[in-house]
Order: C-alpha cells, then sequence, then structure tokens
C-alpha cells in the first residue's frame, strides 16, 4: 500500500483526491453507510488510491492461465459462446420431450433435466397424490421414460445435465438408453448437476433420500465409477446456488461452495482416487443474484481462489485441475410475484452479471417462475434474453470486459478475503461435512435470510413492487404451468403396467445384487445401479433399495 | 393473578406437507411468529397429513401455518378434510408462499382461513395467527385457562 509510487507515476494525485473529496463532502448532504449484500463497505468513488494494478501479474494474468481471474479459458466467449441450457423439467416424458426441442430450435446449446419432486423424495408415481405429479420438474422412473424424455435427441452431439442427486437413477437411466440406442458410454458428456449432497443437506430442498454418510458414499462410487466408465461426465457439480437461494450472502455461497468442493476433494483423495484427475472434472453452480457488481466481483474472487486452493492445498499445478468451470442460473430470489413482467429487466440484468463475470452455462429463469414452473411463452421469452445478450449486444467481443475496473478490482480483492475468513471456521470445525452435520452453516444462512428479509421489510433493500411502486391495478397473474391431468392419469397407467409387464425375476436379482453390493461397505455399488436401472427397475425401487441398506436422511433443523 | 388476563400465547405449527422442501419462507415466518412471542412448533418439510394431524392433537395446536412454494398447497384441501375428520376443524389454517391467484378460491373453499403470497408483511401474518388462535380457544372454551 505504499504511496509513493503512485506520486511518482501520477504527480498531483493526492492533492487531487483531496480536492474531489472536499467537493463530495460539500454537496452530497446524508450520506449512509452503503453495504452491498456481502457486508462489505461501498464507498462512492474508487481509483488507483484503492486498486493500482501493481500485482496484475499475481492477481489477474492472462485468460486461460492460472490464477484465471479474467476467465478459464484463452478465448473465453469470444471465442465459444456459454452454454445456453435453460433449466427443463415438466408434466410427462412427452411433455419435457416438446419443450426441449423447441428451446433447442429457439437457441438452445445444451440441456438439462428437473424431474419431478416426487423423484426428489426418492418415491415413484405411483406412490404420491397425483394432483402433484410434473408441477415442478418431470416424472421420470424407468429408462423408458428417460427415452421418451430424450426421443430425437442426439444424445452423443449435446451436453446432458441432469438434476440427479444421490443414487444418480436419471443418470443410470441415461446411460441404459445409450446402451440401446448402441452409443458408447465415453461419448455421453455432461453433469450431475445436483450430485452436491452437502447442498441440499444445508438448504433442505429436495429430498432427504440416503443419509448423509450413504450419500457421501454413493457421490464417491458415482465419482469413480464415472472416471473409468463415462470419462467425459462432470460427476461433481458443487451447488453455491442452493446455498444462495436458502439465504446466504454472495460471498458465504461462494465460500461455503469452495469449502464443499474442498471436503468431496478430501474424500476422494482418501479413498485413494488421484486428486489431479478428480479435480478435472469438477465444475460448479451459482446462483447470480441482482447485487451486479458483487456478482461480477464474487465469481472473479471464487475463480482465483479455487485455483490458489488447488495449488496450495493438493498441491496440484495442472492448470487442468485448477480451473474453476461453473454454470449459473439467474436469481430466482429476485423474481417478484409482483408486476411480474418486471422480472424480464431483472433477469436480464443478472444474466449481464454472469456473463461478466465469466460462466460458461447459464440458466435465465423465466419471468413467470415466482408464480410457476414456466409455460412455453416465458421459457422462449428467458432463451430470447441469453440470443439478444449473445449476438445484438456485442457482450461477448471482450474478455472480461469490467477488469481493470478499479471498483471491481477492489470488490474482488474485497469479496475474496471475506471468502478465505468465512472459509476459517469452517476448517476449524473439521470441514464441510461436519459443520453441516453439527448445524453450523445452516444456523449462518439462516440467520443471513432472516436479516435480508427484515431489510426488504424496512425499506432499507427496495424492491420495485413490493416495497415501492406499487400497483395493484397493474398486477395480473400470468396463468401458472399445470400439467394436463388426463395425460398424467394414463403415465401412473402405464407405469404400473411396466411393472407387471418386465421381467420380475430380472428386475429381483438385479436389485439383490445392488442390496448385497451396498451392504458390502467396500464395493463400488453404482454399476449396480446400472444394471438394475437397466433390467427395469424403477427409481423409487433403486432407492428403497439403498435406504434400506444405507439409511434414510433425517433433515436437520437448525432454529 | 390480575382480573385483566393476558391470553396465553398463541400455539401454532409450521409447516410444510407435500413433495418440497425449500424452507427459507417457513423458517422467516416462524421466526416472526416466535419474536411476536407466539408458542411455535416448527417442523422439517415434508411432512405426511397423518403426522400433522397427530401434531395438531398431541400439541394442543390453535392455528397451522403450511408453507408451499412448489405447487404443495394443492393437497391443502385433503388435509382440511382430515382435520375435520378428526374433530379439529375449529383450528385456523393459513397457507404462505407461492399460491396463483386462480387457486386461492379453491383453498378458501376447503376451508382455508388466509392466503399469505409475495410481500405479505410480518405485521399482517401475526395479527391474522393471533385472531385465528383467539378464535379457536374461544370455540374450544375457557376451562383451560382456569388455573
Amino acid at each position: 500500500m505504499s504511496r509513493d509510487p503512485l506520486q511518482l507515476v501520477l504527480p498531483g494525485f493526492e492533492q487531487e483526491l483531496a480536492d474531489w473529496r472536499g467537493r463530495y463532502q460539500a454537496q452530497i448532504g446524508e450520506d449512509p453507510v452503503v453495504r452491498n449484500r456481502s457486508g462489505i463497505e461501498i464507498r462512492p468513488l474508487y481509483t488507483p488510491d484503492d486498486w493500482t494494478g501493481n500485482r496484475y501479474l499475481e492477481d489477474l494474468g492472462f485468460p486461460g492461465k492460472p490464477p484465471f481471474t479474467r476467465g478459464v479459458y484463452p478465448t473465453m466467449h469470444r471465442g465459444r459462446r456459454w452454454s445456453q441450457r435453460q433449466l427443463i423439467g415438466l408434466g410427462t416424458p412427452e411433455d419435457y420431450n416438446a419443450r426441449v426441442k423447441c428451446l433447442l430450435d429457439s437457441g438452445g446449446s445444451a440441456i438439462s433435466l428437473i424431474p419431478c419432486n416426487s423423484v426428489f423424495r426418492g418415491v415413484d408415481c405411483d406412490e404420491v397424490s397425483s394432483s402433484l405429479l410434473g408441477t415442478c420438474g418431470t416424472v421420470v422412473n424407468t429408462v423408458s421414460h428417460m427415452d421418451a424424455c430424450l426421443d430425437g435427441v442426439a444424445i452423443a452431439e449435446i451436453s446432458t445435465a441432469l438434476n440427479d442427486p444421490s443414487p444418480f437413477t436419471l443418470f443410470a437411466f441415461l446411460l441404459g438408453i445409450a446402451k440401446q440406442r448402441d452409443i458408447p458410454w465415453t461419448r455421453i458428456a455432461g453433469t450431475s448437476n445436483q450430485s452436491d449432497y452437502i447442498s441440499h443437506f444445508v438448504a433442505n430442498h429436495m429430498f432427504y433420500r440416503l443419509s448423509l454418510p450413504g450419500s457421501r458414499r454413493v457421490l464417491l462410487d458415482h465419482i469413480e465409477f464415472c472416471q473409468q466408465q463415462v470419462p467425459s461426465w462432470n460427476a461433481v457439480s458443487v451447488v453455491g446456488q442452493h446455498m444462495q437461494q436458502a439465504g446466504a450472502t454472495p460471498a458465504q455461497a461462494m465460500a461455503f461452495a469452495i469449502c464443499t468442493a474442498i471436503q468431496y476433494a478430501d474424500d476422494c483423495i482418501a479413498r485413494g482416487m488421484d486428486a489431479e484427475t478428480v479435480l478435472r472434472r469438477f465444475t460448479f453452480f451459482f446462483d447470480i443474484s441482482i447485487s451486479f457488481f458483487e456478482e461480477v466481483a464474487k465469481f472473479r474472487a471464487g475463480r482465483r481462489l479455487w485455483a490458489r486452493i488447488v495449488r496450495d492445498r493438493f498441491g496440484v499445478n495442472d492448470p487442468r485441475a485448477m480451473r474453476f468451470r461453473f454454470h449459473a442460473q439467474t436469481s430466482g430470489v429476485d423474481l417478484t410475484r409482483q408486476q411480474p413482467a418486471n422480472n424480464i429487466a431483472r433477469i436480464t440484468l443478472q444474466a449481464l452479471a454472469g456473463i461478466f463475470g465469466g460462466l460458461q452455462s447459464m440458466h435465465t429463469d423465466g419471468y413467470d417462475e415466482a408464480i410457476s414452473c414456466p409455460t412455453i411463452e416465458s421459457a422462449k421469452i428467458a432463451m430470447a434474453t441469453q440470443n439478444i445478450l449473445r449476438d445484438e449486444a456485442h457482450l461477448c467481443d471482450v474478455i472480461d470486459p469490467l477488469g481493470g475496473s478499479y471498483y471491481l478490482e477492489t470488490l474482488t480483492d474485497q469479496i475474496e478475503a471475506e471468502i478465505e475468513d468465512l472459509i476459517k471456521p469452517i476448517d476449524a470445525a473439521g470441514g464441510m461435512y461436519n459443520a453441516v452435520e453439527s448445524g453450523l452453516v445452516q444456523g449462518i444462512i439462516g440467520q443471513s435470510a432472516l436479516a435480508f428479509q427484515e431489510r426488504i421489510e424496512s425499506g432499507r433493500q427496495k424492491v420495485v413492487g413490493v416495497n415501492c411502486y406499487k400497483d395493484d391495478l397493474e398486477d395480473v397473474e400470468p396463468s401458472p404451468y399445470r400439467p394436463d391431468p388426463i395425460a398424467m392419469e394414463r403415465l401412473v397407467a402405464d407405469f404400473l403396467r411396466h411393472k407387471e409387464q418386465r421381467s420380475k425375476r430380472g428386475t429381483r436379482v438385479t436389485l439383490d445384487e445392488l442390496a448385497r453390493a451396498a451392504s458390502s461397505k467396500s464395493e463400488n455399488i453404482f454399476a449396480a445401479v446400472v444394471e438394475s436401472a437397466a433390467a427395469g427397475a424403477t427409481h423409487g425401487e433403486i432407492v428403497a433399495c439403498l435406504r434400506a441398506e444405507l439409511g434414510f436422511g433425517d433433515p436437520l433443523i437448525v432454529p | 393473578m390480575s382480573a385483566s388476563v393476558a391470553a396465553p400465547p398463541a400455539r401454532v405449527l409450521v409447516t410444510k406437507i407435500g413433495l418440497d422442501g425449500h424452507d427459507r419462507g417457513s423458517r422467516i415466518v416462524a421466526s416472526y411468529l416466535r419474536d411476536a412471542g407466539m408458542e411455535v412448533i416448527y417442523t422439517p418439510p415434508w411432512q405426511s397429513i397423518d403426522s400433522v394431524v397427530n401434531m395438531a392433537v398431541q400439541e394442543d395446536i390453535e392455528v397451522i401455518g403450511l408453507s408451499s412454494l412448489a405447487t404443495d398447497h394443492l393437497v391443502v384441501p385433503e388435509l382440511m378434510q382430515r382435520l375435520r375428520s378428526a374433530g379439529l376443524g375449529e383450528i385456523g389454517v393459513i397457507v404462505g408462499g407461492i399460491v396463483p391467484d386462480s387457486e386461492h378460491p379453491m383453498l378458501l373453499e376447503a376451508g382455508v382461513s388466509n392466503i399469505f403470497g409475495p410481500g405479505a408483511t410480518r405485521e399482517e401474518i401475526i395479527a391474522c395467527v393471533a385472531d385465528l388462535a383467539a378464535n379457536t380457544r374461544s370455540v374450544r372454551g375457557t376451562d383451560q385457562e382456569s388455573d
């Protein structure tokens, strides 16, 4: 922080700065402290007094080389646009298929699949109230459901993200259809987008299908299986998004995601896997809030810190293993039920922050997502938003275009320091697994959620249409998406017929083998999951079998 | 004690039924009610309708607050039916979260007292729960207050 060089390079700087400060204070009047969502105090002006660029090579460097602050690839979006990967999950497999094809025709370049909440709960479509089927995700319980979802979709050519928590039955179904279509598994590329069981336990989002220790083991089995048999598959996606949606600040979400990634890497190494090979396939998944500069800084800081952690904690120096590749999703928490069309503006800004943050893959929300799963109309607008940002706005011309901004670089440094501070108590607790088991992380996130809500209620955080600029007359709600109940009844009837008509013996033999592998403690169960699925076993049966062996997860409630 | 008997704190069950586990909203509302001095029984998500009815009996619940983000309100009418069959029709039930306008009538007709969507304030929710608790108590009679 020596001032002398600055005075030498910029004679008169100090005097001009003092002069501006005087004029600012004379004019501003009341000037309350401004803090961003991560609690960092934001000053009115940033100058070479805050960030000089004298650590350019150590802290920023060039795109495609550690510490990757300016991007993980040399060409970034100028060379390869981000994957336009909308989360899709609705209705029956046929409904899903129609939606996927429509979005691929409208600019999508990768796909994702969100299953129905019944799948997240670990049960089949015949075990829950039919009114809840397919409202927020697609009912996928068998290989044939997956086949219908991806009918006519070239699964060897496109990257597929499956929102598929442990024990990864959707992935098993995908491998099943690859086999049926004579596609070698080595050509299947994509991501297990919800493999991060820790984030599920933290954010309580969707499932407690297996116990915490059971989930830990199954994830390692999954990683190992993919390494050996499906090498282009990203078995780990660390989901900071869940934490932020549950209330974590941007810095907290990044910190907890990094702690989670450290935990998974430690676990893989403890099992005897090669750190470099494992880390090369790690990916991340984040939320993009509307706190624009903070989000850009969050991504840059996370990218830099992760590269340093891979080098310093794991002693891995291969740049490919230090790359912080991530998918990001515009934040649903920022969207409002009030005046829903305003959400299009919010989503655009969030997406812009993600693009400037250097993401590899993006989902933009539908403007009606504060009301329901997106309708086809809103899903098309969300895709068009990405198309406009990519093709019309000249955003891809320059790599890391905000890099070098005095403000953004200062903020990137500050958020990085904040993340490092947040990692310390997690390390002290013995790592993320222990910190989640004890409720430490959930407590921190709960406090942040409450504090944020209080800022909205007090009006300190303005939300247009919610606590200011309210307009009840204009407030017309779009119709929510609801699946066709007749199609859903037919799906359940077909499913019951499938269970009757399949080879009962074949299914039983493979499920017995799965139970045996699970009870063996040391055997990798994943091959048996794939075999069971191929033999016609259903999602619910596979989960039930593993629950019996590995235990059922009880949610941990932190007051 | 004194002649002006202070009402005992409302006994509220804050819970989620159905398939979804997003609990940010229910946790915040539970904190609000607790801070307002109410007795809050908070559960993890994914309660079965049976377990909600059982808890309502065992915990002497006066108001049930159900949180729904991802369409779980669609099974609330079934819960209302079961509460009535269990002789608990006096319990006030409110739903908070994401309930599209077009589905409000279905819930209100099933006996839900109030629906709080995005933008509902802490004060509105607390006032409503206090009223419903007072109502439940008056239906049940005042014999429990005699000590």
